[in-house]
């Protein structure tokens, strides 16, 4: 399972960065949406994948019994998860607003602040 | 319960919470910027007066013992930056009143400030690597809101490249806190830095440190990675400037200096080079880059940059003279470097532009924001006897006595070319006659930033610019009680100890053995760890 996480992470981290390489800043958004559903699969692959081994505790005990899977990535990666929706809710009405004001989907055409 | 500890988070959450129950109020809201504020400088300068006592601080979130719960703690370090918040803080909430425009107050700006000055507060105190990542996305996402209140053009583009490259400084910060909890098991910042010691894989800790590296230097806006800086702070208006420059690009020098001296203080070795050289280069791109702006907050963005480098340049000599240099280049860059944007705003009320070719006259005008601006400006230049000097000559002392005099000389030459940048501005904007085509008259009505008239209120304007300025002053006064803290911090900062020792309740020694005993490597299947029965 491992490998196959891995290659699918490295496969949205390489899509992401792609995207954000582009001029459109529609696709720098969908960039940034990839990227941060890539850093939460990486969390969630490397804090350690046990499958099939919640971690309860069995009636009448004070610790779970045998391997359990760790939870902590899971509270980690739904705070990401939550966090990453906010600021991408946010980038989406930016762009629009950038659209709107710019009057271009192109990120060569934003550069009076640069010079 | 120390509830001090908490007090400066919960204070700004409490301000943004009231000032959001009241919003359509603006008199309200402008109340509760004001007090909410005050309430904040108390709390910072009691945090402030305990750490002094008792060294370290510590309160765990819901009693739940160090390594399982969220940890807040105060060292040194975190004090001195809640009481330069708490400052700043103040400092705007009295700044704002008079330069925000109408449109922004209706469209939340004081909550949004509030909500800021939390999560900064937040990042400063906490000991957890993962808080301290939601503290990060909290300011972050305040100060999105805050950058393009208005809406106007440059602000979307500005805001486009903040945004990006903020983001995706935020998104290799979270996965090297996820590598790292891979690696060593844990989220707390001082049981990591015991753990990291005894990870077989030396090359897997470099990697993390220069994740933690790359992401930290894109938010204090370090070489290569600083443009996204000079491109948007200035066009919000001149308040949020402030703010941003004189408080957000801190949090992530803090951050270097927290992640650097507590968690990766073994594996410095040729990183030190990077972080060394890399913080030369800032110096030295910051400030070549002003000299070529002829835009008064253009010119001030591009020394934050520069400035960064001397505080950056004291951790990389590793020494415990250097960081108390570096902590206190922190210190009065705050303050100066905050001063010298609100004087700007000033200059830009009294005679409509940020442009420097246009501007003129003003020290025949307005002699003593002259004498603000004078001392701010050649403060952070590093003239004696101002705050300015002192921080650069215990970072040019450090880097003597650790042999590094190609760095401490490019160090005072950069000094001299921020004096050439000050002299410029003051030259244009105070010295000059205004220039012809430019002839504003003096009693032209005062607005907003959206461009509606509010009342003329240049008091609320002078107080801070005033006050800050003092401030600079007798930093520079009192050069020597301030470095005996500088030096605490420095000790605190070069042996991790101590910071250890407080959030954990163990001695570190004993707590490393028990570690080394117990669990050679982390097992990643028990929960609990070693404590529970």
């Amino acid at each position: 399972m491992e490998p196959l996480m891995a290659l699918a992470i490295g496969l949205l981290y390489a899509t992401a960065i792609f995207m954000m390489l582009r001029r459109s800043i529609v696709k720098l958004v969908i960039g940034l949406l990839l990227l941060s559903n890539a850093a939460n699969l990486l969390i969630f692959t490397t804090a350690g994948m046990t499958r099939g081994a919640p971690p309860l505790i069995p009636e009448g005990m004070l610790q779970p019994v045998g391997e359990v899977a760790d939870p902590l990535p899971q509270a980690v990666v739904l705070t990401a998860i939550v966090i990453a929706f906010g600021v991408l809710a946010f980038a989406v009405v930016l762009i629009r607003r950038a659209y709107e004001v710019v009057k271009a989907d192109d990120l060569d055409k934003m550069k009076d602040t640069d010079t | 319960m120390r509830p001090e500890v908490a007090l400066p988070i919960l204070l700004p959450l409490l301000s943004g919470a009231v000032s959001l129950l009241f919003w359509r109020s603006r008199p309200m809201q402008r109340f509760v910027a004001v007090a909410g504020n005050i309430a904040l400088l108390i709390a910072s300068l009691w945090l402030f007066v305990a750490t002094l006592s008792e060294g370290y601080i510590t309160m765990q979130m819901g009693s739940w013992p160090a390594p399982f719960g969220i940890t807040l703690i105060a060292d040194m370090l975190s004090a001195v930056m809640i009481l330069m918040t708490g400052i700043i803080g103040l400092a705007m909430g009295i700044y704002s009143l008079a330069t925000t425009g109408r449109g922004h107050e209706k469209f939340g700006y004081y909550p949004l400030m509030h909500l800021l000055l939390a999560g900064v507060a937040g990042a400063f105190l906490t000991g957890d690597i993962f808080n301290l990542y939601v503290w990060f996305e909290v300011m972050l996402v305040a100060s999105f809101a805050l950058l393009i209140l208005g809406g106007e053009r440059a602000q979307m583009e500005g805001a486009i490249k903040y945004v990006t490259l903020n983001l995706l400084a935020s998104v290799i910060f979270l996965s090297a806190v996820g590598l790292l909890y891979g690696t060593v098991g844990t989220l707390n910042m001082a049981d990591i830095a015991l753990r990291i010691d005894m990870v077989e894989h030396a090359g897997m800790v470099e990697v993390l440190a220069v994740m933690f590296m790359v992401a930290f230097g894109i938010k204090a806006a370090a070489f290569p990675l600083f443009f996204w800086l000079p491109a948007s702070y200035h066009t919000p208006p001149v308040a949020v400037s402030a703010l941003f420059a004189g408080l957000l690009t801190k949090v992530g020098v803090y951050a270097l200096f927290r992640v650097f001296t507590l968690i990766f203080d073994q594996s410095m070795g040729y990183l030190q080079d990077i972080m060394l050289w890399g913080a030369v280069l800032t110096m030295v791109t910051g400030v070549l880059g002003a000299a070529a702006q002829y835009e008064f907050r253009r010119i001030l963005s591009f020394h934050i940059v520069s400035q960064i480098g001397y505080m950056i340049l004291g951790l990389a000599l590793y020494t415990p003279l250097a960081i108390a240099g570096g902590v206190f280049a922190i210190m009065h860059n705050i303050v100066v470097k905050t001063n010298l944007f609100l004087i700007s705003g000033i200059t830009h009320r009294l005679q409509g532009t940020y442009q420097l070719k246009k501007m003129g006259g003003l020290y025949k005008e307005r002699p003593w924001l002259a004498v603000a601006f004078f001392i701010s400006a050649f403060s952070l230049a590093g003239v004696p006897p101002l705050s300015g000097f002192f921080a650069k000559f215990v970072i040019v002392r450090a880097g003597i006595e650790a042999e590094a005099y190609v760095v401490t000389g490019i160090a005072l030459a950069v000094g001299l070319m921020t004096l050439y940048s000050m002299v410029k501005i003051w030259n244009e904007v105070f010295w000059k006659a205004l220039p012809e085509e430019n002839h504003v008259p003096v009693s032209s009505t005062p607005s907003g930033d959206d461009g509606r008239l509010i009342k003329p209120s240049l008091w609320m304007m002078y107080l801070p610019v005033v006050v800050l300025a003092l401030f600079s002053v007798l930093i520079g006064i009192f050069a020597e009680p301030i470095m005996l803290v500088m030096n605490t911090i420095g000790e605190q900062l070069f042996a991790p100890e101590g910071y250890i020792e407080a959030v954990l309740g163990v001695a570190a020694n004993a707590q490393e053995a028990l570690l080394e005993t117990d669990t050679p490597q982390p097992d990643m299947n028990t929960i609990g760890g070693e404590g529970t029965p």
